[in-house]
């Protein structure tokens, strides 16, 4: 009785210091919303768990000080990391190239885009009529880090299948939008090109769909079904989530040969791991120094998008 | 196109026993190498014809794209807007390349076919429609080959029906 007194008590307390934190940026109020479980199982638990209460809540004050970075900027902005090459890092050079980009990022909006989603480009161009030219596709890769920073966009027009490489950071590029904003199964979809053609026929005139703020990016879950072989690569090898008939077309001693080059253990190679991604704490570093900017560039593009979506009523009369 | 030849081969020839036929057709399709095609336009490479003329139909209609068997420049190699001499059905024709499978520059598009036009000495186009985009760069890339007096590639412009 006299403990969940106490505990009571703490909880009240608790409850107070969310509502506090919660004015804060998101992942305070993410850390408060776990502490708060953690809290009600409390209640019912042993007083023993009394002592590890303290732990749970002391990170929340810390992390309040310091800019907090979002957890899935490295999603959002994946080309803010450097290549987790060791021969080609030169710490002096990315922090440069990351102030170009961010100088560039103050001139064009370049939004949050995923593999998978619909995204329309606009370019100069001295070879087209009007100068400009406007290509309309999905984005079947993303490669390359800094400045270097690409992306495919691949459409069918007129039953003809063709790509375009866009730089991300490239100054001739004028407008960059996002049609639909979604994800596929896999981290790049070259399997489009081996695909029937209306998996990859978008229409050029088409209008951005919206996505309410703060709704997770959705995922996609399409199967594409490629026509007969002979294909381009051997995609039976690559254990594709995005493909419904594989399996249609192979023959066993492909199926073989494809178990052959299997590498399961990879998964729990930890030093392949570590050489092939920048470590949390690189990437924290990278992202507080950049975190601030592009916060600001985000209320920014909300506030412009808000004055675009308002439509002065007609006056009446 | 090897196994192609092979298989008119094996209907041409007077095989009585069907059996016989089957299996030394799988014999040679396990002996059979087959390396992905080279992107690049070479001598021997294929095309597609993509104007409406009607030797480049009828050649596509039947499954005998036209082969490519010299490239006007120093390299031996077509890039786009290249000229090149073809052989399609028996002839030789010249041909412009407006299309390449092989990857390009930034911001220019690749496209899933090497595509020609068919022209004659002149820089006549045969047909009268291309029915496919064409990249924008074409424009200056055709101006610049087209010399005063000599051929006058711009007309390939004329008759395309979309840019990329």
């Amino acid at each position: 009785m006299n403990v969940s007194r106490a505990m009571s008590k703490r909880w009240a307390q608790q409850c107070v210091f969310n509502r506090i934190v919660a004015f804060s940026t998101k992942p305070t109020q993410h850390a408060a919303a776990v502490s708060e479980p953690a809290a009600e199982q409390e209640t019912v638990a042993t007083p023993a768990a009394a002592t590890a209460q303290p732990a749970t809540t002391t990170p929340a004050p810390t992390t309040a000080r310091k800019p907090i970075v979002p957890s899935n900027y490295r999603f959002i902005y994946p080309e803010f990391l450097p290549d987790p090459k060791v021969e080609w890092r030169n710490p002096i050079r990315e922090k440069l190239e990351r102030l170009d980009m961010l100088d560039r990022r103050r001139q064009i909006d370049l939004p949050e885009f995923y593999v998978g989603s619909i995204m329309a480009v606009t370019s100069s161009d001295p070879h087209a009529a009007g100068k400009t030219s406007r290509f309309v596709g999905i984005c079947i890769n993303r490669d390359r880090c800094g400045l270097r920073s690409r992306f495919v966009l691949r459409n069918v027009i007129d039953h003809q299948g063709m790509e375009v490489v866009y730089e991300l950071y490239d100054p001739t590029i004028q407008k960059v939008e996002v049609l639909r904003l979604e994800k596929r199964l896999d981290d790049n979809l070259f399997y489009l090109r081996d695909a029937l053609p209306e998996y990859s026929t978008f229409d050029e005139n088409m209008e951005a769909e919206h996505l309410e703020e703060g709704a997770p990016v959705p995922v996609n879950d399409i199967k594409v079904v490629l026509r007969p072989r002979p294909w381009l690569e051997r995609w039976e090898r690559q254990n594709l989530l995005g493909v419904a008939n594989i399996d249609q077309y192979i023959k066993d001693k492909h199926r073989k040969s494809a178990e052959k080059v299997q590498k399961p253990w990879e998964k729990f190679d930890m030093m392949k791991q570590y050489r092939s991604t920048i470590p949390e704490e690189e990437q924290k570093e990278v992202f507080a120094e950049v975190h601030t900017e592009l916060h600001s560039m985000e209320l920014q593009r909300k506030r412009n998008k808000r004055k675009r979506t308002f439509v002065k009523p007609k006056q009446l009369a | 196109m090897a196994l192609q030849i092979l298989r008119r081969l094996t209907s041409t020839l007077p095989v009585t026993n069907i059996t016989v036929s089957a299996t030394t057709n799988t014999c040679q399709q396990q002996l059979l190498h087959t390396t992905p095609a080279c992107c690049e336009i070479r001598k021997l490479a294929r095309l597609r014809v993509v104007d409406n003329s009607e030797l480049g139909k009828r050649a596509m209609a039947e499954g005998r794209p036209p082969r490519c068997i010299h490239v006007y420049n120093k390299r031996g190699v077509g890039y786009i807007g290249d000229k090149v001499l073809v052989a399609i059905k028996g002839q030789k024709k010249k041909g412009i390349l407006v299309g390449l499978k092989q990857n390009q520059k930034p911001k220019q598009p690749k496209f899933d076919s090497n595509n020609l036009v068919l022209i004659d000495d002149n820089g006549t186009p045969l047909g009268t429609r291309i029915h496919v985009p064409i990249p924008t760069v074409l424009r200056t890339i055709l101006k610049e080959k087209t010399v005063a007096k000599g051929a006058d590639y711009t007309k390939v412009l004329a008759i395309a029906s979309r840019y990329v």
